[in-house]
């Protein structure tokens, strides 16, 4: 007996999510942090809640522009790695356990307006992807997503 | 600007760089804090990984450090304001960090204005062979308020 497209579509979700959560899991910095990833469709969603050691100032508070930098470098990690699986045809993306991390080559962050004690969100766009090189801009914001905090631009250099 | 100002200054910026929730997480140490020059250190942590396979360090840990070595060496500079914050930093990665090796950050607040402040950093690994990532930086100063926004 075969199974309903309603049950084969959300573990087809699921799987998709998991393999998410994976990739992601993999990199001890990433729980350090204490970063999350949600996916929509093709989109991948960052998510930092607040915690007290992100701080970089504890008196007005703000996000250490250290932890913003790592936060969005991290964010065009995934992104990168996801969609460069995804290319490379995997249904479910990232589910091989070989799939190796591209490596940051230049990373320019730019600091917006301070980042306040709440929760932070990021989206990586891949605007070039070669065979050995990948150029990815990121936007972070936090209550408003037409109010970003910070943004960035990095280059990567593609697992061979 | 005599020796002794010059002094309270850093000690004021050792002071303030010692309660950043972030750098004492991480661990980071203040080696050196001299008038616009700082050398910041962050020991070798599991936590702090990028890649499983290798050991080797996130580069969001180096920048960091970097980020922190930079904005130090702005705030024990003898023209700034009590407070600098990240406006601009760029980061190049060398080559990836040797496991188990402490990492050391270097900055230099070469340039003051205003209300800018402009900065170069690198990070060395312990196995002297050249750095692994540098930085520049500018940072806006401003002066302490009680409800900055």
């Amino acid at each position: 007996m075969s199974r309903r497209p309603e049950v084969l579509e959300s573990e087809f979700a699921r799987r998709r999510d998991e393999a998410l959560d994976m990739l992601s899991s993999r990199i001890p910095f990433v729980r350090f942090l204490g970063m999350r990833f949600e996916l929509k469709g093709d989109e991948i969603t960052s998510v930092l809640p607040f915690r007290e050691i992100l701080l970089g100032n504890p008196d007005p508070p703000a996000l250490h522009g250290g932890a913003t930098a790592a936060f969005m470098e991290v964010t065009a990690l995934i992104e990168l790695s996801w969609v460069f699986a995804c290319d490379r045809g995997d249904a479910i993306p990232a589910e091989r356990e070989s799939t190796r991390l591209p490596k940051t080559i230049g990373f320019t962050a730019d600091y917006l307006r301070p980042g306040d004690p709440k929760r932070s969100y990021a989206r990586a766009n891949v605007v070039r992807s070669g065979r050995r090189f990948a150029t990815v801009r990121v936007e972070a914001w936090q209550d408003q997503r037409s109010r970003l905090f910070a943004q960035a631009t990095g280059h990567f250099l593609m697992p061979q | 600007m005599d020796r002794q100002r010059m002094e309270s200054k850093s000690d004021r910026a050792r002071r303030f760089l010692e309660t950043i929730p972030l750098c004492r997480e991480m661990g980071m140490r203040i080696d050196e804090l001299d008038a616009g020059a700082a050398v910041v250190s962050l020991p070798y942590d599991e936590r702090l990984i990028g890649d499983p396979e290798t050991g080797v360090l996130h580069g969001g840990a180096v920048s960091t450090l970097l980020d922190t070595c930079a904005g130090a060496a702005v705030i024990s500079h003898p023209q700034v304001p009590d407070i600098a914050a990240t406006l601009d930093f760029r980061i190049e990665y060398m080559r990836a960090a040797s496991p188990g090796q402490s990492i050391s950050a270097r900055a230099e607040c070469y340039n003051v204005t205003r209300n800018i402040a402009f900065v170069r950093a690198t990070a060395s690994d312990e196995s002297g062979t050249g750095p692994v990532a540098a930085a520049t930086g500018i940072f806006t100063l401003l002066a302490r308020r009680t409800n900055s926004r």
